[in-house]
């Protein structure tokens, strides 16, 4: 008979080997390959490891122009979405009370349609032929539809907004659905107003879920490529994109992985220096 | 929402909780708005009769979605989405219990380091995993396919199968595993018998979830589903063709009502947990 330590120790066997496997081994592969002497395909040959890639990527500025643009983007896309999403948040959870769970439905329901198909929905607003231009020139306050509405980075950014804020209610949701009610009655017994009461209590009690929200929207736009092919054009390349493009198009393996490390570790930095900072700001 | 979590908000209200009167249902309603106009509007093409996705619309017509039916790269890359997600989503439920169960039940040095693992791949760009998962497996001489693609879908939806399921077994009491244990259970039987049926709600809402994660997940299966395109890469390649997409519309309207079928029911599921 099994006891509960050898059960227990068995079921913890398999999750590691594939995290192991499947996830750690492949980015120890792209530093591996980040590290190669010669671009093209994977080549361990002589002179491995090698700088030879980062060297060719810190000689070239405008992969950490583009790089710094996407962080930047990507920080502006986390921030707005989770403005947005906040009041929705404070909706669901102190205002709506019995029908809570309906309105959280509805607004999660978007975000079960296809990724892609509402991108597609903001190139249909946005396009050439797209509703705003039609509308625009029907009734005569354009005389020609215009191209400036899409293929822009301005478009990458609204589309990517609009993809995110439902998702990006549901942590500060959960958040805010945990603060004890009493700490608002404490604060109220002792004179606080409503805003006083929000900024002192309901925000700060909130925080984490605003913090993980601003992450899960941060870390995967910073690697977004699709949004970026879809609606922005020349213009609107985002960092991505050209990691992608070194393995579909150019083929150059090693220069792309090292653009890979690179994204890796700069979001990875952030995030932590992120964490700090609040963390401070919450002690003081 | 239960009754006990219900009954504080009404007793704070009644203290005037938010008496600052915002307009906040407005503004939800104008977010939802915004959040469903582009999504009708698209849909609009499904039965418009235009050749593109131009206005004005010209006449209505369902002729779409008999195409839909007749193209088979299309079905074909929406079977490979459907078997991608069972795979993925029931390998990412597997583990998520295993990581679960092991974290919340057994002091083992590693026991942080296996959750702190698990939740990861939701803190990294995943066009980085893609190139990686890309990389292994052409040195490993593994042909890309749906295998591959599941494979990497079990990795990102494991943190949402690990962390649904986490919360859940956190919330059960041990004594009840004691209990079994005591009365002469093996341990595999007291999981079994005991602690798999009080899990059932959360192990179907978790397995929805990561299906959903799957079902719709680009950037990695872009790099790897080599010849099997799933959905979304077979969308991807057709979208610059204009005049492809009101068939495309079609095809995601059908799969629209199936994947909002399983929202619902994962919400409800997990609601009445």
């Amino acid at each position: 008979m099994l006891g509960r330590r050898g059960a227990l120790a068995y079921l913890a066997v398999p999750p590691y080997l594939w995290l192991l496997g499947l996830f750690v081994l492949p980015l120890l592969v792209v530093v591996a390959v980040s590290l190669q002497p010669a671009s093209g395909r994977i080549d361990f040959g002589a002179g491995w490891p090698s700088t030879n890639q980062y060297a060719h990527l810190a000689d070239t500025p405008v992969y950490f122009r583009q790089l710094a643009l996407s962080l930047a983007m990507a920080v502006g896309i986390a921030v707005t979405a989770t403005l947005l999403a906040y009041p929705l948040a404070y909706f669901l959870a102190f205002r709506a009370r019995e029908r809570a769970g309906a309105f959280l439905i509805l607004l999660l329901l978007p975000f079960a349609t296809s990724f892609l198909l509402r991108i597609m929905a903001w190139k249909l607003l946005l396009g050439r032929d797209g509703a705003i231009n039609w509308l625009l020139t029907t009734t005569g306050i354009a005389t020609e539809p215009s191209t400036l509405l899409i293929y822009s980075r301005a478009a990458v950014i609204i589309t990517l907004i609009y993809v995110w804020i439902p998702f990006a209610a549901l942590p500060i949701y959960a958040a805010l659905q945990r603060i004890d009610r009493s700490h608002l009655e404490a604060a109220a017994d002792l004179g606080a107003g409503p805003w006083t009461r929000f900024f002192r209590v309901t925000v700060p009690l909130s925080l984490p879920g605003v913090l993980a929200t601003l992450f899960m929207v941060f870390i995967p736009t910073v690697g977004e490529y699709v949004t970026p092919v879809l609606v922005g054009g020349p213009e609107g390349v985002m960092y991505g994109q050209l990691v992608q493009d070194f393995f579909t198009r150019a083929g150059n393996w090693p220069l792309g992985s090292a653009l890979a490390v690179v994204m890796l570790l700069t979001t990875l930095a952030l995030a932590a220096a992120a964490v700090k900072l609040i963390d401070l700001r919450r002690l003081a | 929402m239960t009754a006990a979590a219900r009954s504080p908000r009404r007793s704070s209200a009644a203290i005037g909780v938010g008496r600052t009167r915002l307009p906040l249902r407005g503004f939800y309603l104008v977010l939802l708005a915004f959040l469903y106009l582009p999504i009708l509007l698209l849909f609009l093409f499904a039965f418009s009769a235009n050749r593109g996705l131009t206005f004005p619309i010209q006449g209505l017509t369902f002729d779409r979605f008999a195409s839909v039916l007749e193209n088979r790269q299309m079905l074909t890359a929406a079977r490979n989405s459907l078997l991608v997600a069972v795979m993925a989503a029931t390998a990412a439920t597997a583990l998520g219990l295993a990581v679960g169960v092991a974290a919340t039940r057994l002091r083992f040095a590693g026991r942080g380091l296996l959750v702190g693992l698990a939740a990861a791949p939701l803190l990294i760009p995943y066009v980085v995993l893609a190139v990686g998962l890309f990389l292994m497996f052409t040195l490993l001489d593994v042909p890309r396919g749906i295998f591959t693609v599941a494979a990497a879908h079990s990795v990102i939806a494991l943190p949402y199968a690990t962390l649904i399921l986490l919360a859940r077994l956190l919330g059960l009491d041990p004594a009840l595993e004691d209990a079994a244990m005591d009365l002469g259970a093996s341990y595999p039987t007291t999981l079994r018998k005991v602690i798999l049926p009080l899990l059932g709600p959360s192990l179907i809402s978790a397995w929805l979830t990561c299906f959903i994660v799957s079902f719709d997940e680009i950037a990695i299966a872009n790099l790897l589903a080599g010849r099997d395109a799933t959905f979304p890469v077979f969308l991807y390649g057709q979208l610059r063709f204009a005049g492809q997409v009101p068939v495309l519309v079609a095809m995601a309207v059908l799969l629209l009502i199936g994947t909002l079928l399983l929202t619902i029911l994962a919400q409800q599921i997990r609601s009445r947990d």
